[in-house]
């Protein structure tokens, strides 16, 4: 298995919630710390043993391996904004000030975005329903590609009050809501926090978010303290999630074919 | 509905064929109103409240069974009307249905009628997630995925023209005069014909940032690439002056070229003979065109065609008119000249006259006296008391 870059002690805690997480996303939103669920993999069922192999390494998918720390600093993630705009639930993410502007501590941004890579790739790999939303007009289009290429969905336009919460009205009956919303930026063109990372919230569905240093990562599940302005750090994280997702996606089918699968991935409920 | 004739026309001519008249549907009257009294009664009786279930929906395998049955009732119809099956084309139902179900109602949209169901039955959204769950649109989830879809390509085609000029500047071929999409006679399409483009309400707002953007992709240099894109975005407008007939060239015995139109206004007839004499003499009923029309204003009217088109001094015009009073009668006699002219002129000369307004009869007449009013539009004074 791939030696990890950092070894620390609550990379093991966070593990095991990524796991309760990961494994509880099929469809119930219903995933709290407590009920870890491990299902005893029966040997006559191969759907559950092609599901529960990734649970059993962890860094099944090796995002480690994708970015380094130079990669961050030479994309200029460390790079936040003025000490006045600063937000107050992020000083903890923050090395320093250096003449007025803030600098993230890059070696938290590795930990918390291998841990968000990781998520990604296991709803990925599980063939969830992944939702890129931002509201950053210069990058729309940079995300829609993203999301087209790794065959997922975005929403980088004007977000209507209820899709989330008012789905069944919005979309028609028998909808599916996405079980990851990837921000990668949480502030809309008002500056204020995006209306959507409530509404995840309510709909128990997790998060993963690029948080600068003006905004509020409370209720983002997996934040990943970051730039969210530069068009060079946009890129990288567009790049990051796009290997990601298609390295879970054809991990997935290799394990089908390997136990023999002739049904199409559809998760269990 | 015409949707409902449709069906019982087609399944009346289906089961008639069959010889088996079916119980459960209605084969009796092709009426509207029977029909829909008939559904109705049945949606009441289950309790259903029709009016919150909003627009009908067609499932897919009741568009099929539609088409079906058009295609059989289709095949019934010609053998009943004894002609070849094979090559029966619409016109021909169109004919047969007005003679088996003749019908004299005024408004021809409830008379009965047999089209493919395409036709009738309004193009629905197809289901929009797969067995899965998993949504077939990458912006299914913005709720309006048509509308965003076309802003996001038409933002992709504006990056890669720009790409495109970047390259050239490059080379330094780059110039600012590069071909531009030729558009022809065509307006943007409006909202509701977008809305229906893309089978989804839009907003006005939408609408106007859409046409900023597509302005925006049309002003930009080398955007001849993306003309046959740009196009599907615009309508047509047919080109009026194709529709004119133009009188042909005549000869009489002498040689000379002459021409002879007929115009009409208010209650005035005129028809004129346009000689290419060069002289520039007017007779109109047989007497001088000074001694006809002492107005100047009426002879400036005659005059106006000829001057347009700088003529004035090489035609000799015969006119007669009846009818009408005098400046009327002017009216008639510069649309007879007019369209007398056109067989003299070029189609961009005629075009120029179609644009000034001297070949649209004036549609104006003398509006009725109505009752309980002293004349068209006045009444009688009001009394408080």
């Amino acid at each position: 298995m791939a030696v990890r870059t950092l070894a620390k002690g609550l990379w093991g805690l966070r593990q095991s919630r990524a796991v309760t997480i990961g494994y509880s996303c099929n469809g119930h939103h219903y995933s709290t710390a407590e009920s870890i669920k491990v299902s005893q993999p029966e040997p006559n069922d191969v759907n559950e043993k092609v599901l529960s192999l990734p649970l059993e390494k962890p860094d099944f998918f090796r995002v480690s391996e994708l970015f380094s720390l130079k990669d961050l600093f030479d994309a200029r993630v460390h790079l936040g904004h003025k000490k006045g705009c600063r937000h107050r639930l992020m000083e903890p993410y923050l090395y320093g000030c250096r003449l007025e502007q803030d600098i993230i501590d890059l070696d938290q941004t590795v930990e918390h975005l291998q841990q968000a890579l990781n998520f990604t790739a296991h709803v990925a790999y599980r063939g969830g329903v992944i939702l890129f939303v931002s509201r950053r007009r210069q990058f729309s289009h940079l995300i829609e590609n993203t999301a087209k290429d790794c065959g997922e969905y975005a929403h980088t336009r004007y977000w209507q009050g209820g899709l989330l919460t008012n789905a069944h009205i919005q979309y028609g009956v028998g909808v599916r809501l996405p079980d990851l919303i990837i921000f990668l930026s949480t502030l809309n063109n008002v500056f204020q926090q995006h209306v959507a990372i409530r509404d995840a919230a309510k709909m128990n569905i997790p998060t993963v978010g690029v948080v600068d240093s003006n905004c509020n990562p409370s209720l983002v599940t997996y934040p990943v303290p970051g730039n969210d302005d530069t068009p060079v750090a946009m890129e990288l994280y567009c790049r990051l999630f796009k290997m990601t997702i298609n390295r879970a996606k054809d991990r997935r089918r290799q394990m089908e074919l390997l136990h023999g699968l002739s049904a199409p991935p559809s998760p269990p409920s | 509905m015409a949707a409902s004739c449709v069906r019982t026309v087609g399944s009346f001519i289906g089961k008639c064929g069959h010889c088996s008249l079916g119980i459960n549907t209605i084969t009796s009257q092709v009426s509207r109103q029977v029909l829909n009294r008939q559904i109705c009664v049945s949606s009441a009786l289950h309790g259903k409240n029709i009016a919150s279930m909003g627009p009908e929906k067609f499932t897919a395998e009741f568009i099929q069974k539609q088409v079906e049955e058009y295609n059989i009732g289709k095949r019934h119809l010609a053998n009943m009307m004894g002609e070849d099956p094979e090559n029966f084309t619409q016109e021909d139902i169109d004919r047969s249905i007005a003679y088996l179900f003749p019908s004299s109602l005024f408004v021809k949209e409830a008379r009965p009628v047999m089209k493919h169901p395409d036709i009738i039955f309004p193009k629905q959204k197809a289901a929009q997630w797969g067995e899965d769950g998993r949504p077939f649109h990458f912006l299914f989830y913005t709720g309006k995925q048509a509308y965003y879809s076309l802003m996001h390509d038409l933002y992709g085609k504006i990056l890669k023209l720009e790409k495109y000029q970047d390259r050239l500047k490059v080379k330094g071929l780059f110039s600012s005069e590069g071909k531009k999409a030729s558009l022809g006679l065509s307006r943007w399409l409006t909202k509701e014909e977008l809305e229906q483009l893309l089978v989804q309400p839009t907003s006005q707002q939408d609408y106007n940032h859409f046409i900023q953007l597509i302005e925006r992709l049309l002003s930009m240099p080398y955007s001849g690439t993306e003309e046959e894109f740009i196009l599907r975005y615009r309508y047509q407008l047919e080109a009026e002056s194709r529709k004119q007939t133009v009188q042909p060239l005549q000869k009489d015995e002498k040689g000379v070229a002459f021409s002879s139109a007929e115009g009409r206004r208010k209650t005035s007839n005129s028809s004129v003979i346009l000689r290419d004499c060069g002289s520039g003499r007017v007779t109109v009923n047989g007497q001088d065109y000074l001694h006809y029309f002492p107005f100047l204003q009426h002879r400036e009217q005659l005059m106006f065609p000829l001057q347009f088109v700088d003529m004035l001094g090489r035609f000799d015009l015969q006119c007669t008119v009846s009818g009408g009073g005098p400046s009327s009668q002017a009216g008639a006699l510069r649309l007879a000249i007019s369209r007398a002219l056109l067989s003299f002129l070029s189609e961009g000369d005629m075009e120029n006259m179609r644009q000034a307004g001297l070949l649209t009869p004036d549609p104006r007449v003398r509006e009725r006296k109505k009752p309980g009013q002293e004349g068209a539009r006045r009444k009688f004074t009001w009394k408080r008391r």
